[in-house]
């Protein structure tokens, strides 16, 4: 199947990508032919078949629930674009 | 000798470091001059960590002479720009990373640095792994030392390119799905992709986490045995990662190939493939019969689905992995945002390259309401099919053995505008990561001029089989030791 502009606007809002206008007709023909490419799954025969959740079907590991990291958020601030006091800083949200 | 040294191999270097005919300065001095002079021809690497390097391999010898030093004491080595390194810049090559110096190593990186190795400096890669060609790094497409005009494969180009030119006798990459083989096959190189599981992920800048691993790519299928048990074990940072006993890898590559069962799949050599490249990698399975051993015809039935199967799990797990790169605590972040919607939209629109907005808007759709069941319910069903081909084919051979790649080198800009072009040259590899197998590449001939991969993919955890079955190869043959002209 092949995308459309609405689809390709609505899936690029939810993936939160500001799309250029130079750039949007081109999303939406290679979009459609990878779309098309992958719709050959459609053709197997799956019944019954246990989606593959882990290459080992191995078990999600736990640990005990204790702190094990140190306090290092200056450092770790040191790559944020605004910061103030030890918080991130984004545009207001709340009015 | 001196003029020599970067011809060596990483075992030649521990030897020749042992018996002190040169000092690991010396050496990382004349490497890190070669990675200078080839930056404008091959453009290999993001960053070159030439200071950090030169006190690495003083510290290293100083160890030697006190007779101290880790496995890899004094061994130089590159990483690819997706391992995090603590205070230098790492960009997974992208302009939403650009300005990121990782406050962490990551656990790859940890355990060589521990072991003594000298890093040169960080690989360039296609953005955030995915390409297949280099092509859609934004530090520009990295050249193919053997063919300037050509790509060296993708994404670990940057590795397979600088240990092809002899900027560095090896180089970590990762391969979600053939990001290791693809290149090292395109360069004639050795790339080594280990089971999933084997290699911690932690610090490794995710892409597709069920699929993702850490691997290297050297000029010997020893030098990867030698770096394998370095970097292979359990870490508790990767949930992911398996606590299995890592064996001495360089101990199991002795033995004759006498009765080993390799399987080869028919539909690897069908019209997809380059006939230049058939001869080759036929031309190699003789010398492993030669070998003793003996050649079966198994049947991987599901293997066509591999590649569609490959395009809907990885973009989904993409999709949710790069959701992080928000413009808030790290990475690019747009100018003047008027609403947090459109801090969010236009950091990652301004931050990520064409390929990777594909990818992560492909996997978007098909986790979205009304396709999921349609697209990634049943792409994890297939993938199962597909992990059950390789159980069954397991159970009646030792290795599977193919042609890496359909093609050899293809130039820059041929496959740049039909994204499933680019996604079918790793028709033969993504198997191996469906199934989450180790599979290695060793060259074995050249078509047209250009490198020839050999792929022999194992069983889980039989990375001591393919890597046994490289070794053995490589003593019978001398592709492995083939130098592009202009980097002798």
């Amino acid at each position: 199947m092949s995308l459309d502009k609405d689809q390709v606007q609505h899936i690029a809002m939810l993936a939160r990508l500001k799309l250029a206008d130079d750039e949007f007709a081109e999303t939406v023909q290679k979009l459609s032919r990878i779309v098309a490419f992958v719709d050959q799954l459609s053709q197997a025969s799956t019944d019954g078949v246990t989606p593959m959740a882990h290459p080992l079907n191995a078990i999600q590991r736990l640990r005990a629930d204790v702190i094990t990291e140190a306090d290092d958020r200056d450092h770790l601030q040191q790559n944020a674009g605004a910061v103030q006091d030890g918080l991130y800083l984004v545009p207001k949200v709340i009015e | 000798m001196t003029a020599e040294l970067h011809l060596l191999t990483l075992t030649q270097i521990a030897a020749g470091l042992r018996q002190s005919e040169f000092s690991a300065l010396e050496l990382t001095e004349l490497l890190l001059r070669r990675i200078e002079a080839s930056d404008q021809s091959l453009n290999a690497f993001i960053t070159v960590t030439a200071e950090q390097a030169m006190q690495a391999a003083k510290r290293a010898d100083a160890e030697r002479v006190a007779g101290r030093g880790g496995v890899l004491n004094g061994l130089p080595l590159v990483h690819k720009d997706i391992f995090c390194t603590r205070d230098v810049l790492t960009s997974c090559g992208s302009h939403m990373l650009d300005n990121f110096v990782a406050p962490y190593d990551a656990t790859v990186v940890e355990r060589f640095a521990n072991a003594g190795a000298v890093m040169l400096g960080k690989t360039n890669m296609d953005e955030f792994a995915m390409g297949s060609s280099n092509e859609t790094s934004f530090f520009g497409p990295v050249r193919n030392p053997w063919d300037l005009e050509r790509t060296p494969g993708g994404s670990s180009g940057g590795s397979s390119a600088a240990v092809a030119a002899r900027l560095a006798p090896a180089a970590t990459g990762t391969d979600t799905g053939g990001s290791i083989r693809q290149p090292a096959a395109l360069t004639g190189t050795v790339g080594l992709k280990p089971t999933y599981g084997r290699v911690s992920r932690y610090g490794m800048i995710a892409f597709a986490s069920s699929l993702d691993q850490a691997g290297v790519i050297t000029r010997s299928a020893e030098d990867a045995a030698l770096l394998l048990g370095v970097m292979a074990g359990f870490d508790a940072r990767d949930s992911t990662c398996i606590d299995h006993p890592v064996p001495d890898y360089v101990a199991q590559l002795s033995g004759s190939l006498k009765g080993l069962r390799v399987g080869i799949v028919r539909q690897h050599f069908d019209a997809g493939l380059d006939a230049n490249t058939a001869l080759a990698v036929k031309a190699a399975l003789d010398v492993l019969k030669a070998q003793g051993a003996t050649l079966t015809e198994v049947d991987l039935p599901n293997l066509d689905l591999s590649v569609p199967t490959y395009y809907v799990v990885a973009p989904a797990e993409c999709s949710s992995n790069l959701s992080r790169f928000d413009g808030v605590r790290f990475g690019h972040r747009a100018a003047d945002p008027k609403d947090l919607f459109d801090l969010y939209c236009r950091s990652r629109g301004e931050g990520f390259g064409a390929e990777v907005k594909r990818r992560i808007m492909t996997g978007t759709y098909v986790l979205s309401a009304g396709y999921y069941d349609a697209y990634y319910l049943k792409a994890q069903q297939v993938r199962q099919l597909i992990a059950e081909d390789f159980r069954k084919a397991f159970s009646e051979v030792d290795v599977i053995a193919g042609p890496t790649a359909p093609t050899p080198a293809f130039r820059l800009g041929d496959k740049t505008d039909d994204p499933i072009t680019m996604y079918l040259n790793d028709i033969y590899t993504i198997g191996a990561n469906l199934a989450g197998l180790p599979a290695i590449s060793t060259p074995c001939g050249f078509a047209d001029g250009l490198p020839v991969g050999l792929h022999l993919v194992g069983p889980h955890w039989g990375e001591a089989a393919v890597l046994r079955c490289a070794h053995q190869y490589q003593l019978q043959t001398d592709w492995h030791l083939a130098c592009p002209e202009a980097f002798r």
